[in-house]
């Protein structure tokens, strides 16, 4: 006789999986690729399929080695790698954006379990190993050449003083507006509001166009990827303390780092909290060391560093602010 | 009022326009002593024994217990045991039918002329929580102070995909629903009752709305139609915005809850005397040819409910008691009908097996999606842990295992397996807790 399967409730499911989610991602990060490509050039594609390419091998690879059931066919290491070359300069040399994404992918993501243990944001952190491995290079700002960049290798220091670039980068070296506006250098030209809209400025891969990365934000919420609670508090308090503190709100808003930040890194799953309370914490104190190492740090931009920070408290916000079940006595 | 986490399901409601049609009556029933919970009933009848339908053939087997009767006429074959669906095993009585359906002669309708009377014929009846629980309905309603219940919530709501039997109760035996109804008011006056249904049940909404214009203290409720709105918590807390505390009974925050079958079938025995032995039962599924409601004595295989609908239109791979999200698979098509299933579902291959387990991404969706304001990924990691202190913290006792969780987790993590596995784990550490207090106190 045929045997039937027996298994515990609910027998149907709504038909989500990990990788529906990281493929709605994807989408969502489609608009800002589109836009690095026209505003950087073509060289904005390349690093961001170096990327891509080096977190799936590197997963994949991984996972071989020790015998595991490889995870790339759930589309997180793609995510990953997106999110990488995003808050790299387009003129990064292709070697050290692959080695980034090694760093990513084995020491932050698998070695510490894979997907969902991680307590860092891979991404994030791979940026600041680069940040501080290759300061160099990763503070070498291309100014927007568009699709057709100057062939001209043209190297110098950044405003803000730190190490000249090497010669490596294709168009025309220049302060991001960030930079510009923390060196407080009278004569430096800040890009007009609806330039910096549109994110023709310099800065990361995937980080100056507002449009780009808000029309991504819109349909992650739509979808219900996200909720709204991280962002909206990461922003709102940068805002809040731009505006207390005599900071232009709008520059403040549009530059750096700060909306891919808040939009797509401070609403990973693995390294934020899972409560709506959690996330709101987790948002305000990103906002708060955002905003603190801008106006008083000596780096130009704390956005990755607040995720960071924020990711190792993520594990004390849940203990703090579990939800309390309906009808359930104090424990 | 806090609106809780609901669930919006695809209804499958195929069979709703099908009134339910009898069954032939099988070759051989075999009616289970544990259709309830609580002590199994006690077999009266032996093997070679006459049988009557509506003839009792197992009394109650203590006070949480239920008799039970014979929907056949035929000769008692054996008085076995069985394995449950639910993995259980006990006593069962098979009976060899006679097809003739000789009903037993003399019966009348108890004399019921107080609350201790009315109780005593509930018990009689055989009466459990047809919604699915099984509990016996004369225990639930024993309280010792009638006054403390200030609501009675007749449960219409069937929130289930699939699942229509109690709609057709409600349009097809209406009458006995409202009997039951004023059964209910005339033993507790001073509750106001509520009749609950989901508002993809327009029909039956209005059908009580008539019959509620001439009758005060008893209105119907059109509940939003969500998963689980019939889940008791649920339901009380939509009708009378109260919340049951923790490791306390509905009547402990003053509300009584019944299935509007139960009270269908309890009121045909205090009116005629006919007691539970036969079910309005779904069949339905994506496997099954004809879906359809049909009525079957209970003990009847499932088998013989699919073959009266037409049979399969591909193999079943997985057949269900209840609903898809809290229905308990079984393991052959022998499985008989019991007290307390209104539905018998068949999936195919295609949906028989669950997507594999992936890691969990801590998305927080089965936090966001829990009727009870659980938190099931950190249930998930207290178990995995073996810590039951954390278990305590998260509350696992108060999981209602509706499967919210599990439906919407993206890693198709076994949720509601772990919290059915968590609770006795919690248990244990409560009860332990309470042991070494007590030595404590002693020295």
């Amino acid at each position: 006789m045929n045997r039937l399967n027996v298994s515990v409730s609910p027998h149907i499911h709504e038909g989500s999986s990990t990788a529906t989610i990281m493929r709605d991602v994807l989408i969502a990060l489609l608009p800002a690729l589109i836009a690095s490509v026209l505003i950087f050039g073509y060289r904005a594609a390349l690093v961001t399929a170096v990327c891509v390419a080096s977190c799936v091998l590197s997963e994949w690879l991984f996972e071989k080695a020790l015998k595991r059931p490889s995870t790339i066919g759930d589309l997180s290491a793609c995510v990953t790698g997106m999110l990488l070359a995003f808050s790299l300069p387009a003129g990064i040399p292709l070697w050290q954006a692959a080695l980034g994404s090694v760093v990513a992918i084995i020491v932050i993501k698998q070695l510490f379990g894979g997907i969902g243990r991680n307590f860092a944001n891979p991404a994030v952190t791979a940026r600041i190993v680069m940040f501080l491995a290759f300061s160099g290079t990763m503070s070498a700002w291309t100014f927007p050449e568009g699709l057709f960049p100057a062939v001209n290798a043209v190297s110098s220091a950044t405003a803000d003083g730190m190490s000249a670039a090497t010669s490596v980068v294709d168009g025309i070296s220049s302060a991001t507006p960030l930079a510009a506006l923390s060196s407080g250098a009278a004569g430096a030209t800040l890009p007009s509001l609806p330039d910096m809209l549109l994110g023709l400025r310099a800065g990361c891969i995937g980080e100056t166009s507002a449009v780009a990365l808000i029309l991504g934000g819109v349909y992650l919420l739509a979808r219900r990827i996200i909720s709204w609670h991280a962002p909206a508090a990461f922003i709102g308090v940068v805002l809040a303390l731009s505006l207390a503190l005599g900071y232009d709100a709008p520059y403040q808003l549009l530059s750096g780092g700060l909306l891919l930040g808040a939009i797509f890194m401070a609403t990973d799953y693995s390294t934020t909290p899972i409560t709506k309370t959690g996330k709101l914490v987790f948002g305000a104190g990103c906002g708060l060391i955002t905003a603190l190492i801008r106006f008083y740090g000596s780096y130009p931009e704390g956005v990755s560093f607040a995720i960071l920070l924020m990711n190792i408290a993520t594990p004390y916000i849940d203990r703090g602010f579990v939800r309390k079940p309906i009808g359930g006595k104090a424990a | 009022m806090k609106r809780l986490a609901r669930l919006k399901l695809t209804h499958n409601k195929h069979t709703a326009y099908s009134p339910p049609a009898r069954i032939p009556t099988p070759p051989v029933v075999t009616i289970p002593m544990l259709m309830h919970i609580g002590a199994p009933a006690k077999p009266i009848v032996k093997a070679g024994d006459e049988v009557k339908v509506y003839q009792r053939i197992a009394d109650a087997g203590g006070f949480v217990s239920s008799p039970v009767y014979s929907g056949v006429s035929g000769t008692v074959k054996s008085v076995g045991t069985a394995r449950l669906a639910s993995g259980q095993t006990a006593e069962a009585v098979v009976i060899e039918t006679d097809g003739k359906q000789t009903p037993l002669p003399g019966i009348t309708p108890p004399s019921v002329t107080s609350f201790e009377g009315f109780l005593e014929a509930v018990r009689e009846s055989g009466v459990v929580g047809l919604g699915g629980a099984g509990f016996p309905t004369a225990v639930k309603l024993s309280i010792k102070d009638a006054n403390r219940c200030e609501y009675v919530l007749i449960n219409g709501a069937e929130c289930e995909p699939y699942v229509t039997s109690d709609m057709r109760t409600m349009l097809d035996d209406g009458d006995m629903v409202w009997e039951g109804v004023l059964l209910i008011k005339r033993y507790f006056p001073r509750a106001r009752i509520i009749i609950g249904i989901e508002d993809n049940k327009p029909e039956c909404v209005e059908s009580f709305r008539g019959r509620c214009e001439t009758e005060s203290g008893v209105e119907v409720a059109a509940l939003r139609t969500r998963y689980p709105q019939g889940g008791e918590k649920m339901l009380i807390h939509a009708t009378t915005g109260r919340v049951v505390p923790e490791d306390k009974l509905p009547i402990d925050a003053g509300v009584l809850v019944l299935n509007c079958t139960t009270l269908a079938v309890l009121a045909r025995y205090i009116k005629t005397g006919v007691p539970l032995v036969e079910k309005c039962v779904t069949v339905d599924g994506p496997a099954v040819r004809e879906p359809r409601n049909v009525i079957s004595p209970i003990g009847t295989p499932v088998s013989a409910l699919f073959d009266f609908c037409g049979g399969f239109v591909s193999e079943p791979k997985k057949v269900l008691f209840g609903g898809p999200m809290t229905g308990v698979a079984v393991a052959d098509l022998d499985a008989p009908v019991m007290k307390n299933v209104n539905a018998v579902l068949a999936f195919a291959e295609r949906d028989a097996e669950l997507p594999a387990q992936t890691a969990c991404i801590r998305c927080g969706r089965c936090v966001e999606i829990c009727p009870m304001d659980l938190s099931p990924v950190q249930i998930e990691i207290a178990y995995q842990l073996g810590r039951a202190e954390l278990l305590e913290k998260h509350k696992v006792n108060l999981c209602i295992e509706c499967g919210n969780c599990a439906y919407v987790c993206p890693a198709h993590r076994r949720l509601v397996q772990v919290m059915k596995l968590s609770k006795p784990l919690l248990k244990k550490y409560r009860d332990e807790k309470k042991a070494a207090e007590k030595e404590a106190s002693r020295t």
